[in-house]
């Protein structure tokens, strides 16, 4: 009975394996994470070890990235942010699954009314601009790191919903559901058991994708002094802190700002490279961003 | 077409209900007593009185929503906590930037995304097919306000071409509006033309696949013929679509660029209620662009029936 998902499982690694951006993006989201894991450990100097005397320093051997207006190490602090933005993205798209999966498996499953209903608000989560959003949110909230990452969490949930209901249309409609029904089996079994393995492929591809703009959402509302609060290094913060010395210090921005180009790419390709193992069918890269923050 | 539409445009007021309630109780779900919060250390007990009567915060609910929706048909917003300003007057002065910045971005994007996607597409494989897509995947990833400030650091603290931040408005002289905005709308133009590039290379590159492209080249057409009498016509259906979208996207979901380069838009405006705790102006902007943002969806869906009828009968 196992033979079979371990031979799709080994499958779809191998098309993913074959695929050289997919490759690039996973080695870089490997080295983010133990960046992320082990960047306070490792870092050269204190994330908030103030050097007056050393401000506004270009890069050199002894300050990789050079120093911000504190005369702090902006190599430490990118490092550091590391583990901020990965922990923002997953525990946000972590939300939006947990709320958006369930929404769209009793929508699709129980059509009708329910889905009729669920489905309205989805749509209206869907009415506002993204950003708009999460700062409407936040306004409620308050800034912070976990009201951010509820934002972006609900933000995002209409999306999971919406691809989740889609897929469960198409399954709920397989011999294998009906033969399901017909021998007893209770909604939850046949919803949980035969379903949600069968519509996950979709489902993975789109966290993937929504990681990566998950994380620029973060960058965005840090950057607007709603996300991640001071002395805490965010990457969108850090850009926000640096704008007024660019002139005199543009390493403050420029090192953030390819930390988090570099992340979203490697998400992108591991999601692209996922989409065409998985799910060859979905363009979902595209619509995510469009409606990311 | 006609009961496409009445549907369509059924779904859109259910939508537009729904958007109302949730503006609407962004107010009520602010922990204690809103006006209190916005009136934080500038606090006055008769303003404070006024601005309650205003609200009608001490009826009911249900009524309270009603008073509101009403107003908010016919235009009346409230005034702003912070200035007593009328709050649609406030969304009125600022909507000619957010629309003027729409419009230029998507100029800009369309400019570099149906050339781009179309040689993409036409010469599909190549090292130029490579190069657009890798360009697009990074156009697609980029963080607007990373490239804004990018391109303030070069165009405009470096070379000195453009300003680095600032509004003004066309009657002051094309020259000087265009200087303006340039950096602004390349800023998130050349994001949302990453996005509809990917989406004309699909497109053409599906219709190129088709029968009729075979039979029209078998008749000897040359290549580019072929695209603009055979491609294209077929290719627009989709990229009608994701342009639509982009342009919904434009006009609200730009606030950062807004932030970067000082544009008095309806987004800057949003978050500037926010940040002084405006929750009038920020219901009333926030409605504004959401409402925005539900007609183009609307205008992209009859668009889309118009040109393929597939999505009528559907």
């Amino acid at each position: 009975m196992n033979e079979k998902p371990t031979s799709r499982t080994r499958e779809t690694l191998q098309i993913l394996l074959a695929n050289r951006l997919a490759v690039v993006g996973l080695c870089v989201l490997a080295l983010l994470v133990v960046v992320g894991v082990i960047g306070e450990a490792v870092a050269p100097y204190g994330i908030n070890d103030i050097d007056i005397a050393n401000r506004l320093t270009g890069p050199s051997g002894a300050h990789w990235f050079g120093t911000d207006e504190l005369g702090r190490d902006v190599f430490t602090r990118v490092l550091v942010a590391a583990r901020v933005s990965l922990q923002v993205g997953f525990i946000a798209v972590g939300f939006a699954l947990a709320v958006g999966v369930p929404v769209g498996l009793v929508a699709g499953y129980y059509r009708g009314t329910i889905d009729a209903v669920l489905m309205r608000i989805m749509d209206v989560l869907f009415s506002f601009p993204a950003i708009l959003l999460a700062i409407a949110i936040l306004a409620v909230l308050g800034p912070g790191i976990g009201n951010a990452m509820i934002a972006i969490g609900l933000v995002y949930t209409p999306i999971f919903a919406r691809i989740t209901r889609g897929s469960v249309l198409v399954v709920s409609e397989e011999v294998y559901i009906r033969a399901a029904r017909s021998l007893g089996a209770r909604d939850g079994r046949i919803i949980l058991r035969h379903i949600l393995p069968n519509v996950l492929a979709p489902i993975i591809v789109q966290t993937t994708l929504s990681l990566a703009f998950a994380i620029l959402s973060e960058a965005a509302l840090s950057f607007l002094g709603l996300g991640v609060q001071p002395p805490n290094p965010a990457w969108g913060r850090m850009l926000a802190e640096g704008r007024n010395f660019f002139q005199q210090a543009p390493w403050m921005g420029i090192f953030p700002g390819v930390a988090i180009l570099v992340t979203v790419v490697a998400f992108n390709f591991v999601g692209d490279g996922l989409r065409d193992a998985l799910d060859p069918k979905q363009k979902s890269v595209i619509e995510s961003r469009g409606q990311s923050v | 077409m006609r009961a496409f539409l009445i549907k369509r445009i059924f779904q859109m007021l259910l939508a537009l209900i729904g958007v109302s309630i949730v503006v609407f109780a962004l107010m009520h779900l602010v922990p204690g007593d809103p006006v209190r919060v916005a009136l934080g250390t500038r606090f006055d007990q008769d303003l404070y009185d006024s601005l309650r009567a205003d609200l009608g915060l001490d009826r009911p609910l249900a009524q309270q929503y009603v008073s509101w929706l009403g107003g908010a048909l016919t235009g009346d917003l409230g005034v702003s906590f912070r200035n007593g300003q009328p709050v649609t007057q406030l969304i009125l002065e600022r909507l000619p930037a957010t629309i003027t910045l729409a419009m230029a971005a998507l100029f800009i994007a369309l400019l570099v995304a149906l050339p781009a996607g179309i040689i993409s597409a036409v010469r599909s494989g190549t090292g130029l097919d490579y190069a657009v897509s890798a360009a697009s995947q990074i156009g697609i990833s980029l963080p607007d306000f990373w490239a804004g400030v990018m391109y303030i650091l070069l165009f405009s603290l470096t070379l000195g071409w453009f300003p680095s931040s600032g509004y003004t408005q066309i009657g002051d002289g094309i020259g000087e509006w265009i200087r303006h905005i340039i950096l602004p709308a390349m800023t998130v133009g050349l994001i949302s033309g990453s996005i509809i590039t990917r989406f004309v290379r699909s497109a053409v590159l599906e219709a190129l696949n088709q029968h009729y492209v075979i039979t029209a080249r078998a008749k000897g057409l040359s290549e580019w013929q072929v695209v603009r009498r055979h491609v294209l016509p077929n290719a627009w259906i989709p990229i009608v679509t994701v342009v639509g979208l982009q342009l919904g996207f434009l006009l609200g979901g730009v606030v950062v660029v807004e932030v970067i380069f000082a544009w008095p838009g309806l987004g800057r405006l949003a978050l500037t209620a926010v940040k002084d705790r405006d929750f009038t102006v920020l219901q009333g902007s926030v409605l504004y662009i959401a409402f925005m943002f539900l007609v183009i969806n609307l205008l992209v869906d009859v668009i889309y029936a118009r040109l393929d009828p597939r999505v009528r009968v559907s």
